[in-house]
């Protein structure tokens, strides 16, 4: 049973991994919601979608009371302030809370980036330097880890508790674990990224998340499918 | 407010996101060192200080450094919770404020600088500036719907995306001057156009928002002419 503070809807996908961190920051506040699915792989928004976000016409959307909030991480921070009584997802210190909000910008300033480098890039020496770029910002993070929670033993970034930036990078595995199928490379290595991989396991485990991440096999079908021959196609588009 | 010393700003005078920083530091009326980067270099308390990313703003705030302009504002605005408060109070108008401050740096802060780029190109000019006015509008439309009649998106005094956008004036007047356009004012955005008039008027921004000829004399000096042409 959910705590309701009005209804609450989210415009979703199960393939995207921004969808993904509104549903764990939903399940980590235990709040009810409706979730509704927009097709990606055809592409067509449904009219909810374009009047909800028509800035952008992109998932996720949390519907509020009616009202649309957009943005992965504004949505988690919305949910994060309006269920107060919950778990913080962000940390209460002002400087953790901008460390937090570094990295996750960090995160989505690069990852993606990285990730879509890795599927245009032509030939092994290519291939191997867009996986490295990954690698090494694994390694940032690995770094950052240690020197906040991590340092302390605990099993998160947000410390006992799932919180901001273990949600804004979690939501990714999905992605990250498809990667490492697609093109035969080992991400989380005990070598480079040891707490990492400890925190991989943990962040999949925790109930409001392992319902949510999408199934590697699934998600792998999907990319070779769907997302994959989009981002060469774009990629060709725009050399030309 | 707060002892010369504890507070450092990396940053210089031309960059649109140390101003944010800057007009935060004032509206809170926070003493600070500013420390002006050369053009061309980074100093090794920068290189230091944001090993990541290597660039401005940097705040160092007790030895401690807190880097990417709209987390420096959003620590600001958390760190000294006296005088007025940045983000709004309720949680859907904070998540629209930040809506919007995203929207200009990953949507038309790149429109805005790439211009640049395709100088001389008529038809690629024509596109990015009606990406420009299009981004232009939109911000038009929403400050009528947030402000609510007040002077600024924060209401009486300055907010969040008051503070986002204030960094970009200086350069969309740089474009105007270059490009021969109107952008903001008050034949395209009438309602900005009021609003940068409000913003230049107001005590955290009108010492130190830069005039467009002193942008263009600085980019004629430090970045020399724009490119040819790509054919």
């Amino acid at each position: 049973m959910g705590k309701g503070k009005g209804d609450v809807k989210l415009l979703g996908a199960w393939p995207s991994p921004y969808a993904v961190r509104v549903n764990i920051a939903l399940n980590l506040k235990s709040v009810d919601y409706e979730f509704q699915t927009e097709n990606l792989a055809t592409g067509s928004k449904s009219e909810l979608l374009i009047k909800s976000n028509p800035v952008h016409k992109k998932i996720p959307v949390l519907l509020h009371g009616g009202k649309p909030i957009c943005e992965s991480l504004i949505i988690v921070q919305y949910i994060d302030e309006v269920w107060s009584d919950g778990p913080s997802i962000l940390p209460s210190d002002p400087y953790d809370r901008a460390v937090a909000r570094f990295w996750a910008a960090y995160v989505d300033d690069k990852f993606y980036t990285a990730v879509k480098g890795i599927v245009v890039a032509d030939g092994e020496e290519a291939k191997a330097a867009a996986v490295k770029v990954l690698k090494d910002g694994l390694v940032l993070l690995e770094e950052a880890f240690l020197k906040s929670s991590a340092g302390e033993g605990k099993p998160f970034f947000g410390g006992d508790e799932i919180g901001y930036l273990d949600i804004a990078l979690g939501s990714l595995l999905g992605w990250l674990r498809v990667t490492e199928k697609s093109f035969n490379v080992k991400l989380f290595e005990e070598a480079t990224t040891p707490r990492l991989v400890s925190w991989v396991d943990s962040f999949c485990k925790h109930p409001a998340v392992k319902d949510e991440l999408p199934e590697t096999d699934k998600l792998f079908e999907y990319a070779q499918k769907v997302v994959y021959p989009r981002i060469k196609a774009f990629a060709a588009a725009a050399a030309k | 407010m707060g002892k010369k010393g504890e507070v450092k700003l990396i940053g210089s005078w031309v960059s649109p996101f140390v101003f944010r920083a800057r007009v935060a530091l004032n509206l809170k009326s926070i003493d600070f060192e500013f420390l002006q980067e050369k053009a061309g270099s980074k100093s090794d308390l920068l290189l230091k200080s944001n090993p990541v990313h290597k660039k401005i703003p940097v705040l160092i705030h007790h030895d401690k450094p807190i880097c990417e302009s709209l987390v420096i504002v959003q620590y600001i605005d958390e760190t000294w919770t006296h005088g007025p408060s940045i983000l709004p109070s309720d949680p859907y108008d904070r998540a629209i404020a930040r809506f919007w401050a995203a929207y200009l740096d990953e949507k038309f802060f790149p429109a805005l600088k790439s211009i640049r780029m395709v100088q001389g190109q008529g038809d690629e000019v024509e596109k990015k500036l009606k990406e420009i006015k299009e981004g232009l509008g939109l911000l038009d439309d929403a400050l009528v719907k947030i402000s609510k009649g007040k002077p600024f998106f924060g209401g009486e005094e300055l907010g969040y995306l008051d503070i986002a956008l204030s960094g970009f004036v200086a350069w969309i007047q740089v474009r105007e001057k270059t490009f021969d356009v109107k952008l903001l004012h008050e034949s395209t955005t009438p309602n900005l156009a009021v609003w940068v008039h409000n913003l230049s008027a107001h005590p955290a921004v009108k010492d130190i928002i830069p005039t467009a000829d002193a942008l263009i004399e600085w980019v004629r000096l430090n970045l020399g002419p724009p490119p040819p042409p790509a054919n």
